[in-house]
């Protein structure tokens, strides 16, 4: 320390007098406790972390390109059902007019068919029933054609074709072994084809035929209403059920070939088509895209540890600067005017000292959350009540300083100059408690950034949509993450751990500084 | 001494008295979402009473109809006699379900205690010893990191390396798996080697603090003017240390060791909790988060004896020890 005072060269000069300002360098006392706390190492080193923290989190947030809960989205491959096939082992009935053959007729026709009876008798009235083919049937009433009942399904080539009673029944008729495969319906001519397992009819014209409608035993349909079949998808999958394919590759008209998979069921297929879908990143490693990847919501792990420090810090600091006025305050007051104030001021403290904080903010948390209280409210109820519970150690600091400073020279000199109480008060008496109360405060700092990351781990402090560095830990709660998904609770940790010991480094070297009798 | 000590119990009575009408005032002020919890839940049954008259109903059974005041009186004057309610939550007195967990938690503080005044006083006084050398450098920033190490973080640690990574221990809980088939020897082993995890976790978070306290003392003495007398006679430096230093910086330690001793039996909460053991932490952090008034209540008047009685015994040992300390 010699060496920083006294200047050697001046020393040279024989001239100067002892104290002359050239031979001295003077420093405030101020400057004084600047040159002690930076020769401090662990104060240097908690300074340059709470720095690094301030700017992660205050620039950081405003330099990540990604929001605080913004939610990222990826594609993915997956095998999704697309349709489903039944194979058809059910009389299905074709009106001639609506409502012709109603569910009575219809239980009553099925029971004749299995008794091998031609004839049945439903609410008084008799009902023939005409073998017209196999599996095909027509019902009349006294001559009259009333519906046709067969197990075929008839699917169209094109979305809306309506297959009327008289065009079924031409159809199945043509198809009928040893038929006449044409038939002419409402002037058209068509032909029917019979392949393997399935049936086509064709629009005849002239020499050109179009394929019009396919008739098989199966059911396709699709897995959402807004996809239409189309007859030669159809036919492939008909064609792949026959011959008891487990895939097979489609081309549609655009041309862009497809592999789906068929799964067996009984009597049904299920149709799986693998289809990219839109899914949330959840739990993605940390890569180029996400410098610490993503969480379970699918947000940026490391945006969100950017925001989680600025909620952090600034609680930390609203708190501190709300404890300390209060505290100082009412400490001042108290160990100012003594007596009967001290008294009733100090036995506050020791009521306030006494309430449990964890308790209590745990209770206060679960009755927020039963009463649903906005996340942002939350957090200004919390900052609140952290201050309004964390004064009285500042208070009793205040009154402690204020009681034995009271009673220096200097303060009888104020006295005796005629001072306002409020100026010698504030002016005097303050500014040499404002030592303490800043060790106090940079510790204190700490206290809350833990406290608050307690509770919100517990889910009981700042909550989601709000990063918390505490609330992004809380998904260990989950083992499955804790021990797979290091990545979004190992940083935030760390980062908790940093700014709190950053805080408390820089707490005891100003303590060390601003004391007089250290050596250093 | 004898007049100190009862001026300051007769004041610790008041302050009891005043904490515990703060504490009831605040839970009887915010919403009780146990009761209406259970209301709701009775009404949706069928055949059932509506969730008003249900509310009503539950508000006359738990006694939440009288008002602040005259609810505080009721309540102590059954807790004077002992009689501190049903729990809600556990459907039992609170005083008997306190009786089944405490000592859980009491062995868990004792044994990290233990290890932490073994830690903490030895490196505490090194450090100072060599004060600003590297040993003190590594023993600070040890204690500023436990001091510093959250709770949950530490633990979860913990839990991922022994747990999960090295298989030795168990996640969560008391007893093993088969706990039930084993001697009473091995019951004793199984149920330590559940503790060893939480005690270690209470043990660094809480060592931080006694160690800064042992070394800030233990400068203070080695500063101060009979040590300088006697290393001036020349006394060797072990028996300076050992002898004339040692017994003076005991002196703050044992008055703040005696302190913390009624805290033994306030259990640590967040220890308690993520490990799941059925200490008073535990218990009470889950009546308090279903919103069980009378648990709470106990609880938290429990925390403030606690640290009343912790302050008397601080204070009373300071003047026992220290003889130069005069009671005024």
């Amino acid at each position: 320390m010699k060496n920083d005072l006294f200047e050697p060269d001046v020393i040279a000069g024989d001239e100067i007098a002892l104290d002359s300002e050239q031979r001295i360098k003077v420093l405030s006392p101020s400057l004084l406790v600047a040159k002690r706390f930076f020769r401090n190492r662990l104060a240097i080193a908690g300074l340059v972390i709470i720095s690094a923290m301030f700017l992660f989190s205050f620039v950081g947030g405003w330099v990540s390109p990604y929001g605080e809960d913004q939610v990222f989205m990826g594609y993915d491959v997956m095998s999704k059902d697309y349709a489903g096939v039944t194979v058809n082992k059910e009389y299905r009935y074709v009106e001639k007019q609506e409502g012709a053959m109603p569910s009575l007729l219809r239980a009553n026709f099925i029971l004749a068919l299995n008794s091998g009876k031609t004839q049945f008798e439903s609410n008084g009235l008799v009902y023939d029933i005409v073998g017209e083919g196999e599996e095909f049937y027509t019902v009349k009433q006294n001559g009259r054609e009333l519906a046709l009942v067969s197990k075929k399904i008839f699917d169209a080539k094109s979305a809306g074709t309506v297959f009327t009673y008289e065009f079924r029944y031409l159809a199945e008729k043509a198809m009928q072994p040893g038929a006449d495969t044409q038939f002419e319906y409402r002037g058209k001519t068509f032909s029917v084809e019979a392949d393997e397992g399935s049936t086509s009819i064709y629009t005849v014209d002239g020499a050109q035929k179009s394929l019009y409608a396919i008739v098989s035993d199966f059911i396709v349909n699709p897995v959402s209403d807004d996809v239409f079949l189309s007859l030669e998808f159809k036919a492939a999958i008909q064609n792949a059920v026959n011959n008891k394919k487990d895939t097979f590759v489609f081309t549609d008209a655009k041309g862009r070939q497809q592999e789906y998979t068929i799964l067996r069921k009984d009597f049904q297929f299920f149709v799986k088509k693998q289809t990219s879908t839109r899914l949330i990143q959840i739990y993605e490693g940390p890569g180029k895209k996400h410098l610490l990847g993503t969480d379970a919501n699918g947000m940026d792990l490391m945006t969100r540890l950017m925001y989680g420090g600025r909620i952090s810090l600034i609680i930390g600091f609203i708190v501190i600067l709300l404890e300390n006025t209060i505290g100082v305050i009412l400490g001042g007051l108290s160990g100012y005017f003594g007596k009967w104030l001290d008294n009733l001021l100090m036995r506050l403290v020791d009521i306030f000292n006494c309430i449990p904080h964890l308790p209590l903010l745990i209770i206060i948390g679960a009755v927020m959350d039963s009463m649903h209280v906005n996340p942002k409210t939350r957090i200004y109820y919390l900052m609140f009540i952290l201050g309004f519970l964390y004064w009285p150690g500042t208070a009793r600091m205040v009154r402690g300083q204020i009681l034995s400073l009271r009673e220096r020279e200097f303060m009888t000199a104020t006295e005796a100059a005629g001072l306002t109480v409020s100026r010698r008060i504030f002016k005097h008496l303050v500014p040499n408690v404002i030592p303490q109360l800043i060790v106090l405060a940079t510790m204190g700092l700490g206290d809350i950034i833990l406290m608050e990351s307690t509770l919100s781990f517990l889910g009981l402090g700042v909550k989601f949509p709000y990063a918390s560095w505490g609330n992004i830990i809380s998904a260990v709660s989950n083992v499955y993450v804790m021990t797979n998904y290091w990545f979004v609770w190992i940083p935030a940790g760390m980062l908790i751990l940093l700014t709190v010991l950053g805080f408390n480094f820089i707490g005891d070297g100003l303590r060390d500084a601003f004391d007089p009798k250290m050596k250093r | 001494m004898r007049n100190y000590i009862i001026k300051r119990l007769l004041l610790n009575i008041v302050i009891l008295f005043f904490v515990a009408l703060v504490i009831y005032t605040i839970l009887r002020l915010i919403p009780t979402s146990y009761i209406e919890n259970l209301a709701r839940e009775k009404a949706s049954l069928p055949g059932g009473k509506s969730y008003k008259e249900w509310l009503e109903q539950l508000n006359v059974l738990y006694g939440m109809n009288i008002g602040i005041f005259r609810g505080f009186i009721q309540w102590l004057g059954s807790a004077v006699r002992g009689n501190f309610g049903d729990s809600w939550y556990y459907n039992v007195p609170v005083t008997q379900k306190f009786a089944t967990v405490i000592w859980n938690s009491f062995f868990l503080a004792l044994v990290a205690l233990f290890l932490e005044v073994f830690i903490a006083i030895p490196l505490g006084i090194l450090a100072a010893r060599k004060q600003y050398s590297k040993t003190d450098y590594a023993v600070t920033v040890f204690a500023l990191i436990g001091i510093s190490l959250p709770t949950f973080y530490i633990a979860t640690l913990l839990k991922l390396v022994f747990s999960i990574k090295l298989g030795w221990l168990d996640l969560y809980g008391t007893v093993g798996r088969f706990y039930d088939q084993l001697s009473p020897a091995g019951q004793f082993l199984d149920m330590a080697k559940h503790y060893i995890l939480p005690v270690i976790t209470l043990t660094i978070v809480s060592v931080g603090s006694l160690m800064r306290y042992s070394r800030t003392n233990m400068l203070e003495v080695l500063n101060s003017d009979f040590i300088r007398t006697a290393r001036a006679k020349g006394l060797p430096e072990r028996k300076v240390i050992n002898k004339h230093a040692f017994r003076n910086t005991l002196i703050p330690i044992v008055t703040i060791v005696g302190g913390m001793l009624p805290g033994l039996f306030g259990g640590a909460m967040i220890t308690e909790t993520l490990f799941q053991i059925e200490g008073i932490g535990y218990t009470s952090y889950r009546a308090m988060v279903s919103g069980d008034i009378p648990f709470s209540m106990f609880y938290m008047i429990f925390i403030a004896f606690l640290t009343l009685v912790g302050t008397l015994i601080a204070d009373i040992l300071y003047a026992v020890v220290d003889p130069r300390v005069r009671v005024s």
